[in-house]
């Protein structure tokens, strides 16, 4: 490792601007002769709407344009799309209903938008919205899972009967059947996965200009994966041909899963924009955030593990109920699917699995992935049986967790998964270590002293990262491949671009990606820049989410530089007349092994451009591209443990510490990794103790500010304290597994493990809030 | 519509606005400062932290007509030329920030914990202290370093002045 | 936030001449509740005059027995008063703990009380200490100042100068914030005047803003220690409830941090 290389903790190259102020996020473009759109939305969670009437909204000063919902369907601008198609157990398709951009005729959930207001100033389009009248015919709204499956429910759309989308199942129906007849202790538990709302802290925002000269669209916007957006915006909303549209996602503020989807909102500003003739921009604020960003979670299910007399598992049965919202979302249908029950096997030794997920639609937000997608839902769900099934059969929770790991691998589990390698024991063993485990009983009866409820929770983690290969997940459904790109370019005077299809918003890949390319040539970091966010100057990729930025990117990018460096050798070997087997690269130079014979790159490079003496048939030039489709996701785990302490006069949760020993196989640049595996164990923690999405029975979001919706804060949380032990991923060159997502996935159920061992009642709900906790204790 | 004359970075500026207008929108809209961010409409993430003479305040609930006459620091005025500020130098250091969004709040008030503090700054306090200031990236555990961090090199850089 | 007329006020009797030439006027002070509110479009005043750099509403005063608080001091300057901290250690504790550093240093604690939003710290502090608010037209009495949810005995165009607080023998604030907002769920000010008297009032907790808290007053009264009020049953009846805190929840709060409360008085 050089002190740039891999392995190495780099400060980030990104930082400099951000400290300093000159980040550029889509609010901060400005164009000339820039106008604002701002939306009117619905406040019901299910009506007609009969009539838009913007008289007077049209005399108002400044203000440029109403544009409603008709028109747009008028100029044939395409629905909202989602992605993956899921087959129920009868074979049929799920069943979706439209979803139009602005509503020509129905809203079916609180903030839908039914028209834009185009004005010169934003107060100026505030200002006239209030004057548009819509006028609403309020239909009864059916605002959560239960309401939305019983009999006689209202109903969002006429293509999904009963509101069901998909009855889809996974599994050996038979074989779970037989196995809980053999069993000698049966567990069983209900569980809510929480509502989430992302909250990334930069609210989405979209510029969008129309070149009338050159029929050429530009939109700047708050995307995790602009070369998707815009696919998505011209091949199926119609807005423009990919080579009349250039997206580019520049500084963006955190997504976590809320920026991957192509939302109403971009798409009308690309269409206002040819429409009144001028660039408009559109910046959201947080309530708007809260009512139209894609939530998370939100899970029903009810869960049946069965045990041998030895306490080994025999076999799981799951039943889930998922809320999708009133539309499906770009990705929605995948994840309580096929991201969620092929994780149920956790890091268990399960022989017989089976699954069914019922899709519902619901007259709320559209529900989407959000950091974990699916896996946390499954984690949370096999880590609190763990946990119920060790105090219900009067084991310690580590050992049966222990008796039950997989220690073979390859191990192929009966939900599709073929973990490829892992080490649960040295996870597990690292936290408890860390953690002093053996001294919690004595740490446990002095707090009892203090007055205090003092409670250990374990969480053994397992996820898929990596989404691929494309081949399988199409034949699963999905509507595109999960492949990524890279396009590596030595300039003739050495210096390298690298052009990555994966996007940066937070993840440091400016410098994370450098090391990679510092670690193979020997090049100081300051030579390399990360391109990316931009269609027109990066190939086709697919984005960045769920944990792939690194395993396939990262890949893709030293598969291009594999190209690089063969053509350098061969220069190389032409220029110093050597045999191009006997050319390794060393500190930015290219040496005949055993001689004092070198070449330096730049040297290299600049005889790749100006082609006087290349090998004989030899292109000119120095750039390779390549595009890696992985052949197995990667699989991430770890084990998590928290200590904390309840005040039983309040319900509060105090932590006392919290633990984390993760596996990621290598990593590159471990600060950045710690910083990932912080921000997910607060997300995770979040959604345990704090964050949770509330409607009432109209439909109406109860958490829609930060006044009531909890996000955790610096007092909220502890230090960590982090580990990692390390098995290869033998999927990939770098044997990089991803880490963005683990913390979110593991921490949920490490809290509430804690927190019911210490109150001694297992009954509690996401999130354990004082309130809620305090009533566990004291009924 | 009124003029507003203030002092923002150390330069006097006199800029026309509507008197709705927030001091966050006459930094971002008139003066292009735009290193000063919007993260809520409730006065609760801090991303819009500023120095109105010499006291971190969030700039969204304040009328631009309210800064008259002040003295206006932002994220782009902390800097000395190209050496950053011990708070700035610390963030970048301890990796206390990922998507940078909040990142110019986050600095602007952690230096202002610092001025109050002095060097009798623990963990605890400077948790406490970031209550108005939202992360989502970082889960705070950098940033309660970077903080711990400054605030040493903020004292010996005192010392030495 | 709908356009408005800013003036920014040069003395309290500036501040009503011009707030009496407005249509819809309001005062603003910090601006910490009122901006918010504006922002959301939820008040639309015509005019706002701003208070908060009238000298004469500035400071703090104490003489004899008596803390005044004049009306436009931030809530930072009340918390970091050497002679606050002195006289009503509990008071200065108070304003240390409302909303975040960013909020104290530009909320007021006229502003606080003439908007007496029910989950306000001060107003717990003015009721318990029995404080008088003074205005430039009249001195009010805690006991008919607050009149429920975010109404007071204010008459429009009034404006709250200062609060006399009297200086306590004994007197402690405990607080459990909200999660999300950080205003108070439920908070307890605990006061045993010189006299001997016992008052006590709850904010947070009660559907008509802030309130006494007649159970641990009687309980102080015979005997000021935390345990007094282990058997002491706060009824949920009449109490806020919502996502953060049901009202039995409240009733509970009420009670321990009247406890912490006492044991932080000493």
């Amino acid at each position: 490792m050089g002190v740039e290389g891999i392995g190495a903790r780099v400060v980030r190259k990104e930082d400099r601007r951000f400290i300093t102020g000159q980040g550029r996020y889509v609010d901060d473009v400005k164009m000339v002769g820039m106008s604002y759109a701002h939306f009117i939305r619905s406040p019901h969670a299910h009506a007609k709407v009969k009539g838009i009437d913007s008289t007077e909204a049209m005399k108002m000063p400044g203000v440029i344009a109403v544009l409603t919902g008709q028109q747009i369907v008028d100029d044939k601008v395409g629905n909202l799309i989602c992605g993956w198609a899921i087959t129920s157990k009868d074979g049929s398709p799920m069943k979706m209903g439209a979803w139009p951009a602005m509503a020509p005729e129905t809203v079916r959930f609180v903030g839908q938008a039914v028209a834009v207001v185009i004005a010169e100033t934003k107060n100026q389009a505030k200002d006239a919205a209030e004057a548009v009248v819509v006028d609403y015919e309020e239909l009864p709204a059916a605002a959560d899972i239960k309401a939305a499956i019983k009999p006689g429910a209202p109903q969002l759309h006429p293509e999904a009967p009963g509101n069901i989308v998909y009855d889809w199942h996974l599994g050996d129906e038979a074989a779970v059947k037989d196995a809980f007849s053999k069993a000698a202790n049966v567990v069983t538990l209900d569980l809510t996965n929480n509502r989430l709302v992302p909250n990334a802290m930069e609210p989405r925002a979209a510029v969008a200009h129309y070149d009338q000269a050159e029929e050429h669209y530009t939109l700047y916007t708050t995307s995790q994966n602009p070369h998707v957006a815009r696919l998505v915006l011209s091949a199926f909303y119609n807005i423009a041909p990919e080579h009349k549209l250039r997206v580019i996602a520049p500084d963006v503020g955190g997504g976590f899963g809320s920026k991957i989807y192509i939302y109403p909102e971009e798409m009308v500003a690309l269409w206002a924009s040819k429409k009144v003739g001028r660039p408009v921009k559109w910046t959201g604020d947080r309530s708007e955030a809260f009512l139209t960003d894609a939530h998370g979670r939100d899970h029903v299910s009810k869960a049946e593990m069965a045990l041998d007399k030895d306490n080994k598992i025999l076999g799981l049965r799951v039943k889930t109920h998922a809320n999708f919202g009133a539309y499906m979302s770009l990705f929605s249908s995948a994840v309580p699917t096929y991201l969620y029950a092929t994780l149920l096997s956790g890091q268990y030794v399960i022989p017989a699995i089976y699954a069914e997920v019922i899709g519902v639609y619901t007259n709320t937000t559209p529900v989407d992935a959000y950091r974990g997608a699916g896996r946390p839902e499954a984690s949370y769900l096999i880590e609190r049986m763990m946990e119920t099934a060790a105090r219900q059969l009067k084991v310690d929770p580590a050992e049966l967790r222990k008796a039950n790991f997989i220690t073979a691998f390859p191990y192929q589990t009966p939900v599709i998964m073929a973990y490829d390698i892992g080490d649960f024991h040295a996870s597990i063993d690292a936290a408890m270590k860390a953690i002093d485990y053996a001294g919690f009983p004595a740490r446990k009866a002095k707090a009892k002293a203090d007055g205090k409820l003092r409670g250990i929770g374990l969480s053994c983690y397992i996820e898929a990262c990596g989404i691929a290969p494309s081949k399988a997940v199409g034949s699963l459904g999905a509507g595109v491949g999960l492949w990524e790109s890279a396009e590596i370019r030595v300039n003739p005077v050495g210096t390298i671009e690298v052009l990555t299809g994966s996007h940066s918003h937070g993840q440091g890949h400016e410098t994370t990606f450098c090391q990679i390319i510092a670690e193979r040539l020997g090049v100081p970091i300051s030579q390399v820049s990360i391109v990316h966010g931009d269609t027109d100057k990066v190939q086709f990729g697919m984005g960045t989410y769920g944990s792939r930025s690194l395993a396939v990117g990262g890949t893709a990018i030293v598969k291009a530089m594999e190209k690089v460096e063969a053509k350098a050798k061969k220069i190389a070997a032409h220029a110093l007349e050597a045999s191009e087997s006997d050319i390794v690269i060393e500190n930015g130079e290219f040496k005949v092994t055993g001689t004092d014979k070198s070449i330096a790159l730049p040297m290299v490079a600049l005889a790749a451009y100006t082609a006087h003496n290349l090998p004989d048939g030899m292109e000119p030039g120095l750039k390779e591209t390549a595009f890696y489709d992985p052949t197995n996701f990667t699989f991430p785990a770890g084990a998590y443990i928290c200590e904390l302490e309840v005040d039983p006069g309040t319900g509060k949760t105090s932590f006392v510490n919290f633990v984390a020993a993760d596996d990621f196989g290598r990593l590159i640049n471990p600060m950045i990794v710690e910083g990932q595996v912080h921000g997910g164990l607060a997300q995770g923690i979040g959604q345990a103790l704090l964050e949770g999405a509330v409607y009432d029975n109209t439909g109406q979001l109860v958490t829609a500010s930060f006044m009531d919706y909890t996000m955790p804060r610096a007092d909220d949380l502890p230090s960590f304290q982090l580990s990692h032990t390390t098995t290869l991923c033998p999927g990939n060159p770098l044997g990089v597994k991803g880490c963005g997502e683990a913390g979110a996935i593991g921490a949920s159920a490490a809290v509430i493990n804690a927190i019911t061992d210490a109150i001694g009642n297992n009954k509690l709900e996401m999130p354990a809030t004082p309130d809620r906790v305090w009533h566990a204790i004291h009924g | 519509m009124s003029t507003v004359k203030l002092t923002v970075n150390g330069k006097a500026v006199s800029v026309d606005v509507e008197d709705r207008t927030l001091l966050v929108h006459l930094l971002r809209e008139n003066l292009n400062l735009t290193g000063t961010h919007v993260g809520c409409d409730t006065s609760q993430c801090g991303a819009c932290v500023v120095h109105v003479d010499g006291r971190a305040v969030k700039s969204c609930t304040m009328l631009a007509g309210q800064a008259a006459g002040s003295n206006v620091t932002t994220i782009e005025g902390l800097a000395k030329g190209d050496e950053l500020h011990p708070m700035q130098a610390a963030f970048r250091d301890n990796h206390g920030l990922q998507c940078g969004y909040c990142t110019p709040g986050m600095i602007m008030s952690a230096v202002d914990i610092v001025h109050r503090h002095g060097g009798k700054l623990d963990e605890e306090t400077v948790r406490h202290e970031l209550e108005g200031n939202i992360c989502r990236c970082t889960g705070y555990h950098n940033i309660v370093k970077a903080v711990l961090d400054a605030a040493g090199r903020m004292k010996v850089a005192q010392a030495a002045e | 936030m709908y356009e408005t007329n800013y003036h920014r006020a040069s003395s309290v009797a500036d501040a009503a001449a011009t707030f009496a030439k407005g249509a819809e006027s309001k005062f603003l002070a910090g601006g910490q509740t009122l901006l918010p509110v504006m922002k959301q479009r939820l008040a639309a005043p015509s005019d706002v005059i701003d208070l908060s750099k009238v000298q004469e509403m500035i400071g703090i005063e104490v003489s004899g027995d008596t803390v005044t608080i004049k009306a436009a001091t931030p809530h930072y300057d009340v918390a970091q008063s050497d002679a606050v901290k002195k006289a009503i250690p509990a008071l200065a504790n108070l304003a240390s703990g409302i909303g975040d550093p960013a909020v104290r240093y530009r909320g007021t604690i006229g502003g606080s009380l003439a908007n007496n939003d029910p989950a306000a710290d001060y107003p717990a502090a003015v009721l318990a200490l029995g404080a008088v608010v003074k205005t430039n037209k009249r001195s009010i009495a805690a006991e008919d100042f607050f009149k429920g949810l975010f109404s007071t005995a204010l008459e429009d165009g009034e404006i709250i100068t200062a609060v006399s607080f009297p200086v306590p023998a004994k007197a402690g604030y405990a607080k459990f914030p909200n999660p999300a907002s950080r205003f108070a769920l439920t908070g307890v000010f605990v006061a045993k005047t010189k006299s001997g008297d016992v008052r006590v009032a709850a904010t947070g907790a009660s559907q008509s803003g802030v309130m006494r808290v007649a159970p641990i007053e009687q309980a102080l009264k015979a005997n000021w220690a935390a345990s007094a009020l282990d058997s002491v049953t706060i009824p949920a009846s009449g109490l806020l409830a919502d996502i953060h805190g049901s009202a039995d929840y409240r009733a509970n709060l009420v009670k321990v941090m009247g406890q912490r409360a006492v044991t932080a008085a000493g």
